[in-house]
């Protein structure tokens, strides 16, 4: 069956994370979503941290940005970043350098064949470039724009830099999160914001086709990254607006429940247990054997045992350290206890669910050859929702592009190529 | 008033609590006629969830449930019984999606699982949210957030070393579930009315966050092509940029978040005023990031800039050198920001029962179809009339059902 996307032309001018996996969602539904690039400018943090990185700085970062294949850049690094492939499924990728005209015209012709520009760039970026909303409706009429600034194209922040971890300490989140006993130092980057703006710009794409289909107009979506992660906050924001309260982190523990994150046998093994009422403490205590420890007084009531949640996570504790964390997980969820097992990078590719599940595909590149990599993160009945090809290398569409596409012909396509507009290795000056 | 997005769209709603509610939120939000389904009685069990105003817990006044039923209409059904059952199909015969939330196999069970339905309606989009998705192994298990994180996501590389990994805030991984599947149930709404076809969408919160860009897309592939496993590190350490300074540091009134190592580093020196010692040509090489000797001396200027500074004041002064940075800001702080407030990021809603309150407003603004609220969360059962009586049920109908227990 065809995709619900299908006949969906995207441009996409999207960079880290949050632009390009709002594009691979889009791709998933059969869009046929093209990555303009330029060999002459190295994006910032997407294809890589820097164009042509050493041995030694490749085999000094961690593995989400290093841990390219044998920790090795080989000759074109930016085509083998698992920073990069992790999302560049089902994309097409077309190069063109936007700041001489010649570039400019390319891009306008693309616009005029195109249905949607996606771009997550500092605001003045499109400015510096000449890209205008105005102007590319005026080429394109029913034209969709996309912008996903960090939190928006006016005021005094729309040039501000940052990546997803700034937003999410803007919006509140960094200090929602972490240990209650530790200061916000102690803890991990994350980029819940970059998750959140692309599924979010996804969804807002779809709205904007869904207008277009029936008005016949096109229109200019602006999603500021802090404003669309910010609900996802909403028990904590609405804690502020009814009782003036900023909350602080509950560290792994659950607003009603029993909850908690516990050590199992093994090094670095864990396990995540949810006990929400009493029901679920008496069928915990059975599976766990009606152990003495859970009869002490202290722990009578659901109310009593959230008063005495740190003794009861150490009695817990106690109570797994000694076991398998998969053995844990299945043996409370067959008394019906919710628990899971905290499953590394190993434990996805080996765990029965997600292979039931087929979570993996296998698909292929030619500079670092077969792998399993993530499907999209949703099954449909009817579409053909899968990996239709693998992460994209830089400039490999460009004949697809330009001489089916905007039909120009080899000698024009050759002109472009000894301009440094077409190519697929960036250009010598490039970092 | 502008036309909204979605405004040629009906969805039919029995979803619950977090994931499901946000879903049917985005779509109700952009203008889709969203009817929600609740128990008669209870309701949607968000509502006994808190914050309560004042802390006095009310099932019309509760945060979480007022926040995710905006623009919505409820009606009570008790699918437990023929009559309710009955109703359900009908409306799902005139609508274009139904997201549901139940355990799978709950629906089945009450004669609306998605082969009954495509049945009287065989252009419905039928979504389905559950813990661990509606085939595999764990399909019946039970889960909560830190779960579907731990189970799937990167909770194993979240934290310190020394201790236990720690999750996200809040629930956020429950509305990144919600948002997918209001992403895939719209792109399936858009296929079938092209061509008149629904299907069935089957969303795991477990699995949306395997796919996450969140880190953990990329750490398996990491893991694909080297075999290398992901632990937890130290903030500055998985910056992206290398060197330092990178990650949380103390300033005047709370903490600031920096990423200024390696080729941004010429851009943090900027920011403090180009200190002498540190303005040699060997402070931008490779190696320098890599000297604590160096490190230190920096940090020397370093640390007491960013104490003299508020993190406001830092803010502002970091981003006009081009640092990749900002503050860590409470909810107090995010909500009184004026530059948030001039945007118009929140929207006051005024609520029969529970009063008028700031509510997060809209995620993403549309030039020609803008999202608004209609309607504040509706009380529970409030459209039950109002709905029959559009499907062609008289008033007396309406009465016996009622006593009937059916609504």
């Amino acid at each position: 069956m065809s995709l619900p996307l299908e006949g969906v032309r995207v441009m996409d001018m999207t960079v880290v994370w949050a632009g390009p996996y709002c594009t691979t969602l889009l791709a998933d539904l059969g869009a046929e979503v093209i990555r303009v690039e330029s060999i002459q400018v190295f994006g910032p943090s997407t294809r890589g941290s820097i164009a042509r990185p050493s041995k030694e700085m490749v085999a000094s970062l961690p593995p989400f940005i290093g841990g390219m294949p044998d920790r090795d850049p080989a000759d074109r690094p930016w085509n083998r970043h698992p920073l990069f492939n992790a999302h560049a499924r089902n994309k097409r990728s077309m190069t063109v350098d936007l700041l001489r005209p010649e570039g400019k015209e390319i891009f306008n012709r693309l616009v005029a064949i195109s249905d949607v520009l996606i771009e997550n760039n500092p605001t003045e970026t499109m400015t510096k470039l000449g890209i205008s909303y105005d102007e590319l409706r005026e080429i394109n009429p029913g034209f969709i724009m996309l912008r996903m600034p960090a939190y928006g194209n006016n005021g005094p922040y729309q040039n501000h830099r940052s990546l997803g971890i700034h937003i999410e300490g803007v919006i509140g989140h960094s200090l929602l999160r972490g240990y209650p006993d530790l200061e916000p130092t102690a803890n991990t980057q994350v980029y819940m914001a970059d998750a959140a703006a692309g599924v979010g710009g996804a969804f807002a794409v779809l709205c904007a086709l869904n207008h277009r289909r029936q008005t016949g107009e096109g229109q200019l979506v602006e999603l500021s990254q802090a404003e669309n992660a910010a609900p996802y906050l909403g028990q904590a924001f609405m804690d502020y607006t009814m009782n003036g309260r900023s909350q602080s982190t509950s560290g792994n523990r659950h607003p009603t429940a029993l909850q908690g994150v516990y050590p199992c046998l093994g090094e670095d093994e864990w396990v995540a247990i949810t006990i929400f009422d009493d029901r679920d403490w008496e069928l915990f205590c059975e599976a766990a054997g009606n152990p003495e420890w859970a009869q002490r007084e202290e722990l009578a009531t659901h109310e009593s045992r959230r008063e005495h949640h740190d003794l009861l996570d150490s009695l817990i504790g106690e109570w797994t350290r000694g076991r398998d964390k998969r053995e844990v997980m299945s043996l409370l969820q067959s008394h019906g206890v919710a628990a899971g097992a905290v499953m590394n990078q190993r434990d996805a590719f080996e765990d029965p669910h997600l292979l039931a599940r087929a979570m993996f595909e296998q698909a292929t590149q030619e500079d670092v050859g077969t792998h399993l990599y993530p499907r999209a993160p949703f099954k449909m009945s009817r579409s053909d929702v899968r990996i239709r090809r693998g992460p994209v290398t830089l400039g490999q569409d460009n004949e697809y592009v330009y001489k089916t596409l905007l039909e120009l012909s080899d000698e024009e396509y050759d002109e472009l190529v000894s301009a440094g507009h077409i190519g697929t290795e960036y250009a010598e000056h490039v970092e | 008033m502008a036309p909204m997005a979605l405004s040629n769209i009906r969805v039919l709603d029995f979803t619950q609590t977090i994931a499901g509610p946000y879903c049917t939120k985005l779509l109700a939000d952009y203008g889709a006629d969203v009817i929600k389904v609740e128990r008669p009685g209870t309701g949607d069990g968000a509502r006994s969830l808190g914050p309560f105003p004042k802390d006095e817990p009310h099932p019309e006044k509760s945060g979480t449930f007022l926040h995710l039923n905006t623009n919505k209409r409820s009606i009570t059904l008790d699918l437990k019984t023929a009559q309710g059952q009955q109703l359900a199909r009908e409306l799902a015969s005139q609508v274009d999606a139904v997201v549901e939330s139940f355990r799978p196999g709950t629906m089945d069970q009450f004669g609306l699982g998605y082969d009954a339905l495509s049945e009287v309606n065989p252009a419905l989009t039928y979504t389905s949210l559950s813990n661990f998705g509606q085939t595999g192994p764990y399909r019946d298990w039970r889960g909560s957030e830190v779960i579907f994180y731990g189970m799937g996501g990167e909770l194993f590389s979240t934290g310190v070393a020394e201790k236990e990994p720690v999750k996200l805030g809040g629930t956020v991984g429950l509305y990144q579930a919600g948002v997918m599947a209001a992403f895939a149930t719209l792109g399936a709404v858009l296929g079938s009315k092209a061509d008149g076809s629904g299907q069935h969408i089957d969303i795991s919160l477990m699995e949306v966050q395997t796919g996450s860009i969140d880190r953990r897309m990329s750490m398996l592939m990491a893991y694909q092509y080297n075999g290398e496993i992901t632990e937890r590190v130290p903030m500055g350490e998985a910056s992206g940029a290398g060197g330092y300074p990178a990650g949380v540091y103390p300033c005047e009134d709370g903490f600031f978040q920096i990423t200024g190592g390696g080729k941004y580093f010429e851009r943090v020196r900027n920011m403090m005023g180009n200190p002498e010692e540190l303005s040699g040509e060997e402070w931008l090489s490779p190696a320098a990031q890599a000297d604590e000797d160096m490190q230190g001396l920096f940090e020397a200027y370093f640390y007491p800039w960013l104490l003299d500074r508020s993190k406001h004041e830092a803010w502002s002064q970091a981003q006009a050198s081009r640092v990749l940075c900002g503050p860590l800001n409470t909810m107090a702080d995010y909500l009184n920001d004026e530059t948030f407030r001039g945007r118009g990021a929140f929207e006051e809603v005024d609520h029969p029962v529970a009063g008028s309150f700031t509510y997060p407003g809209r995620p993403f603004m549309m030039d020609a179809s803008p999202w608004s609220i209609r309607r504040p969360a509706p009380l529970l059962g409030q459209h039950t009339e109002e709905v029959l009586t559009e499907l062609g049920m008289s008033n007396s109908e309406v009465e016996s059902l009622r006593s009937e227990g059916a609504i």
